[in-house]
């Protein structure tokens, strides 16, 4: 089995060495939503991580990878490093976002084969929420030069919102389309007891919000909670001796063409049109083959465009495609089965929890909101402005 | 000195010299020299081909909506957009004397230049007058 993973002989020789090299043997969150006051982001990592191992069947000290990031910490590895009582031989506190924690299940797969490593640790936290009402923000600042701060957009959502009325103008995509977005993360999230926002949602509520950066109302818009998440990576051979079923890492795929939203291109294509283009080239498979979906929806727009540019429809669709319920519980293509950052959490960078859900469905482990027959799911994550993507396909034995 | 060098000591502070034709009510780009392309946000080389054969050049600060988003405030919504200039090059702006909702892509604009409280330089952009 081993060399057929790795290329040699069987039905996948010529297939890329890293699909179905390695596995993700564990996966956790931390406490979600508010925590209170008083809690730090690296507790909430070192809590998920805690919970990840556990889940993964291995013990702390046999972890030798060690991939994070936080968004207030400079040395985020080492603190993690130094917080956790690990000392790792290979480390990544690679910092493009929240697609970074997707990126990592790439560099870790790359480590892992190479055998720079042999268990990886993925860790993420933040406890922007509380820290925000309870104590005392820090501010973020970065040295410049700036060409976009004087004209005040709103934060990341200003520049969603542009790519939103570019989208709108180009294919006629409409403000209930990107409803149609936020009703179905909800939808989700109430099958989901750990979702931060549960009660019933409609279209007219998300319209009726008042608008804070045109097309967006405040329900488009991503949570602001706190929580941590953490996932285990092994060679896929190491998974015959730990408790779960494996979840093998079939493609990855990483992008980025830009950092400022002015100096995108085309605010409706994504560099997801490349990040998923690469991970489903590795995993040899296609939109078509795909069970489930966890994406990073920031906004609604992110759902919308990131579906077009994986090839789940034709550019400039994805208004219509969303429509009807398509990727609500119960429609063609389940997408964001958890609540997403919309509706179930969104501590700033969302990007391990689309790991951690896309996981959980292929184990079959997902509670109310599991679907049938779950052999393959992509996790996606997005970083800055639309700026860094990272796609990941991931499936179960029977993929291989 | 090394090919390049040379060039490089002429373009190395790109933003200050754009920050000072601010100022002077001077909205600067730059334009490659080796593969034509004109660039915003000013840099020591080129996005496009990798030259650092990259000049100044003034826009004439004319040029269409792209994309806007009407942003809530306490007073009225401004408007934030990226604005497309005729030269070749884009950036982000804001279209002003007008309601940021009537704002719209495809708008024709023309620019402005303003002060800053914090005394930062502005260019704006205002609707242009019908051809």
């Amino acid at each position: 089995m081993a060399s057929r993973l790795r290329g040699g002989a069987g039905p996948m020789s010529g297939a890329h060495p890293l699909r179905g090299s390695v596995a993700v043997a564990g996966v956790a969150e931390s406490d979600l939503g508010e925590v209170g006051p008083g809690r730090y982001s690296i507790e909430l990592a070192a809590q998920a991580a805690v919970r990840a191992l556990a889940d993964a069947g291995i013990d702390k000290r046999e972890v030798d990878g060690l991939f994070g990031v936080m968004s207030r910490h400079t040395l985020p590895a080492v603190d993690l490093g130094e917080y956790l009582g690990i000392r790792p031989r290979y480390s990544d506190s690679t910092m493009m976002g929240g697609s970074s924690f997707v990126s990592y299940l790439h560099h870790a797969a790359a480590a892992l084969h190479a055998g720079v490593c042999d268990v990886a640790l993925i860790a993420y936290g933040s406890a922007q929420r509380s820290i925000g009402r309870y104590g005392k923000p820090v501010p973020v600042s970065s040295e410049g030069p700036n060409y976009e701060r004087r004209y005040r957009p709103r934060g990341a959502m200003s520049g969603y919102a542009l790519a939103a009325s570019r989208h709108m103008y180009e294919y006629g995509t409409t403000r209930e389309h990107l409803a149609e977005v936020a009703v179905a993360a909800r939808a989700w999230a109430q099958l989901n007891p750990m979702a931060f926002r549960r009660d019933p949602l409609t279209v007219e509520d998300v319209l009726n919000r008042p608008v804070l950066s045109s097309p967006f109302t405040s329900l488009d818009c991503c949570l602001t909670t706190d929580g941590g998440g953490a996932a285990v990576l092994v060679r896929s051979e190491r998974m015959k001796d730990l408790p779960h079923s494996a979840v093998y890492l079939l493609g990855a795929g990483e992008a980025h063409w830009h950092s400022s939203i002015s100096q995108m291109q085309d605010l409706t294509v994504s560099a997801t049109s490349d990040s998923a283009a690469r991970a489903f080239a590795m995993s040899g498979l296609r939109p078509a083959d795909i069970d489930v979906v966890e994406l990073y929806d920031a906004f609604t727009i992110n759902t919308i465009m990131f579906l077009e540019d994986m090839g789940f429809c034709p550019k400039g669709e994805g208004g219509p495609f969303v429509a009807g319920g398509r990727i609500a519980p119960g429609g063609e293509l389940p997408v964001n089965t958890n609540g997403g950052g919309l509706s179930y959490c969104h501590p700033g960078m969302y990007g391990i929890f689309t790991i951690i859900e896309a996981v959980r469905q292929l184990r079959g482990s997902a509670g109310d909101r599991q679907q049938a027959d779950v052999h393959t799911a992509v996790a996606h994550g997005n970083g800055g402005q639309l700026s860094s993507q990272a796609t990941v396909i991931l499936g179960d034995e029977s993929t291989l | 000195m090394k090919p390049g060098h040379e060039i490089l000591v002429e373009n190395l502070h790109p933003a200050a010299t754009f920050e000072e034709g601010l100022a002077q009510g001077k909205l600067l780009y730059q334009r490659c020299d080796d593969c034509g392309v004109a660039q915003f946000y000013p840099r020591v080389m080129c996005s496009t081909c990798g030259s650092v054969r990259v000049q100044f050049a003034q826009s004439d600060g004319t040029g269409v909506v792209y994309a806007v988003t009407a942003v809530a405030a306490t007073g009225d919504p401004y408007s934030v957009c990226l604005v497309d200039l005729d030269e070749g090059f884009r950036m982000m702006s804001t279209v002003v004397e007008m309601p940021a909702a009537e704002v719209s892509i495809g708008l024709r604009v023309a620019c402005r230049f303003e002060q800053e409280a914090d005394e930062v330089w502005r260019a704006v952009f205002v609707a242009a007058p019908a051809q």
